[in-house]
């Protein structure tokens, strides 16, 4: 029911004829999908990897002036950490995008 | 004042504060009763949708659950929290973009395809219904063992207090009683972690104590329990029994099953803009963070101290809070032996074990074993109900709009007034209050085991559908249908087989490939995202306004815009 006019999404639907806006959205596209692309590499490698795949191996590493074997601390603590950062690197890496592709949302709200 | 007095005090206090927010916060349009106007600050909507996440289950129950399972329990820490990152990183702005007040409107309108909306609703519905019932349980357990009041009773009076807020307030009312609701678990989460952690490590950070050593032998905390299980004969704590594989699939369909679930989901079209959604997502992280890692500190904090205080203990000396909760059944004691000695040991060792702990014991013990003043047994039960009266809320909201806007509005009846609609709004959340609640004090046999499943369920139907509809413009609303129902067809199948059918048969031997019935929900995703595509390759493509629509689903400007000519 695309074309039910009661759709929000129908509403808003501003004309991207424009070649040239075209093509500098789908660059803006391919840089969000890379970032998107690194950050979920980060997030496997924490708690697939370290945290459930690598554990045991890493378990003989315990963390300097703690009682914490490594793999472990990823399961249980570590990995958490590293999602929370993840999402306030993507965070800052995308309002940084938006703004050089000048398409931030203006202070319409 | 007593125990009972702090309890019922404290319980009162909150329920007044949620009531009150919620005559502040009144729907006044169903902008405001779906998605609360859009106006939500997204550090507001970060706490909120940490209440909304975090259940019974969570504070009550998973600490107790991580101290039996030992490394084992981090399937529950990492997969309840990693599903933010997909979060944050594929979903949240996306929708926000969209605009939509649900997930099926969005599934059906990428999809240009009413049975794409359809099937969506009942997916929606199945999965809240599961997993609503047991948080009305749970609200009359908290009530059935801290006042002593019937189970049943309980689950009727929580059901009165979300009554009346959700059909109020709607989601307006929802976000703030669940910004309040945090605020009160978290806090009651805390003290008694807090005091813990200084009483057995000498660190008030329970996230460090984890990790320090402990105070009546001076060997690291983590490696005194180890060797109280190897002397005892239970797995190394740290070590763990499940299988690599089976952790690995478990912990994956937890993680796409929360991004998939419409309760969380649906918080995220609440704030004003993309970027919000955006950063709302890291602040729900950094709130259910809080918790998440402090559970793991509990776990073991309790473990040893349990450990260490009872066994080999004779029976006549026990602490007192032994015996208080000897009287709840959370713990029984059998002398096997008739030495008059509690041997609590695991099957490595070559004695009997006489005694039966309770994994919920875990939290709500606490206060009395840290030996805790009472009002903190009464908030610790404040913190429960808050946790299950929000997760309810928000469960029932996502049910409510299926039936008055998705079925009502999208399919059946598209010129109903926003008046109407509003109405229609607020009895099918009367209705939905009211069925949960049925369920929650005659819980079929299967309730129980099945919440635990309801993010098999999730993840393996919408996240693939939701994702590919962003992210390939190719994807046909065929695809998506076949999807959508062959993911959760073969999930649910899977998990009725051994749990339902065939429980003698649920056993890593007959499993496929060694894979639990909790860990299916990852391999029903993948099935959705292979159909999903390969549908997709060979049916016409989606009509040239829908590829339009995706281009601008991916671009963050505008969606203020949206607010202007949305009533």
């Amino acid at each position: 029911m695309s074309g039910d006019p009661d759709s929000p999404g129908a509403r808003q639907r501003p004309s991207i004829t424009d070649p040239e806006a075209r093509a500098a959205q789908r660059a803006y596209w391919r840089r969000n999908v890379r970032y998107v692309g690194v950050l979920l590499i980060v997030w496997f490698a924490v708690s697939y990897g370290f945290g459930i795949v690598l554990a045991e191996p890493l378990d003989d590493i315990t963390i300097p002036g703690t009682g914490f074997p490594l793999g472990f601390w990823f399961a249980q603590q570590g990995s958490i950490y590293v999602f929370v950062v993840l999402i306030f690197v993507y965070v800052a890496l995308m309002n940084r995008l938006d703004r050089e592709f000048d398409l931030d949302e203006r202070d319409e709200a | 004042m007593n125990v009972q007095a702090w309890t019922f005090t404290l319980i009162a206090a909150s329920f007044a504060l949620y009531i009150g927010i919620a005559v502040w916060s009144r729907a006044r349009s169903t902008r405001d009763f779906y998605v609360a106007g859009t106006g939500v600050s997204p550090l507001a909507n970060g706490m909120a949708t940490a209440a909304d996440w975090m259940s019974a289950a969570s504070f009550i129950s998973m600490a107790g659950l991580i101290s039996f399972m030992g490394y084992d329990g981090s399937v529950y820490l990492m997969g309840w929290t990693g599903g933010y990152v997909l979060l944050a990183l594929l979903l949240a702005p996306y929708l926000r973009k969209y605009g939509a007040y649900t997930v099926p409107d969005f599934v059906g309108d990428r999809y240009y395809s009413q049975t794409a909306r359809i099937v969506a609703v009942i997916c929606a519905i199945f999965v809240s219904f599961t997993y609503v019932a047991g948080q009305m349980r749970g609200v009359g357990i908290v009530f059935g063992r801290f006042l002593e009041v019937d189970v049943n009773i309980g689950v009727y009076i929580g059901m009165g207090i979300v009554f009346f807020y959700a059909v109020l307030g709607g989601m307006k009312g929802i976000t703030y009683t669940q910004v309040a609701q945090y605020c009160v678990l978290i806090f009651a989460y805390m003290v008694p972690a807090i005091f813990l952690s200084l009483m057995i490590t000498g660190n008030p950070i329970p996230q460090l104590g984890l990790g320090g050593v402990d105070q009546a032998t001076g060997v690291p905390l983590l490696e005194r329990l180890d060797g109280l299980h190897e002397e005892l004969g239970f797995a190394a704590y740290t070590g763990g029994t499940k299988s690599t594989l089976d952790v690995f699939f478990i912990t994956a369909a937890l993680m796409v099953g929360t991004a998939g679930l419409p309760h969380v989901i649906i918080r995220f079209y609440t704030v004003p803009r993309v970027r919000d959604a955006r950063v709302s997502v890291g602040w729900a992280l950094v709130f259910i963070a809080l918790l998440y890692t402090t559970a793991p500190a509990v776990a073991v904090f309790a473990r040893t101290n349990l450990l260490a205080s009872v066994s080999d203990t004779p029976y006549a000396e026990v602490p007192e809070w032994f015996t208080k909760w000897e009287g709840t059944g959370l713990l029984e004691f059998d002398d096997a032996n008739g030495d008059g000695r509690i041997q609590f040991v695991g099957p490595g060792s070559p004695q009997t074990n006489e005694l039966t702990v309770d994994q919920d014991i875990m939290v709500l013990a606490n206060p009395e074993i840290a030996g805790l003043p009472d009002w903190v047994v009464g908030l610790v039960a404040a913190g429960g109900l808050a946790a299950a009266l929000s997760t309810a809320a928000g469960l029932l909201l996502v049910v409510s709009s299926a039936v008055s806007h998705d079925l009502l509005k999208r399919a059946l009846k598209p010129d109903i007034s926003e008046r109407g609609e509003l109405v229609a709004a607020r009895i099918a959340a009367g209705a939905a209050v009211v069925v949960a609640g049925y369920f929650g004090a005659h819980p079929p046999g299967f309730v129980a085991q099945v919440v635990a499943f309801a993010f098999g369920l999730a993840a393996s139907s919408f996240f693939p559908v939701i994702i590919l509809g962003i992210f390939s413009k190719r994807t046909t609303r065929e695809g998506a249908i076949l999807g959508m129902i062959s993911g959760i067809t073969f999930t649910a199948a899977y998990i009725v087989w051994f749990k339902l059918m065939h429980p003698e048969l649920n056993t890593a031997e007959n499993w496929w490939f060694g894979i639990s019935p909790e860990g299916i929900g990852t391999v029903g995703m993948l099935l959705n995202f292979a159909v999903t595509m390969t549908v997709s390759r060979v049916t016409p493509e989606p009509p040239r306004t829908v590829q339009v629509l995706v281009e601008l689903i991916r671009i963050p400007r505008g969606a203020g815009a949206a607010h202007e000519i949305n009533p």
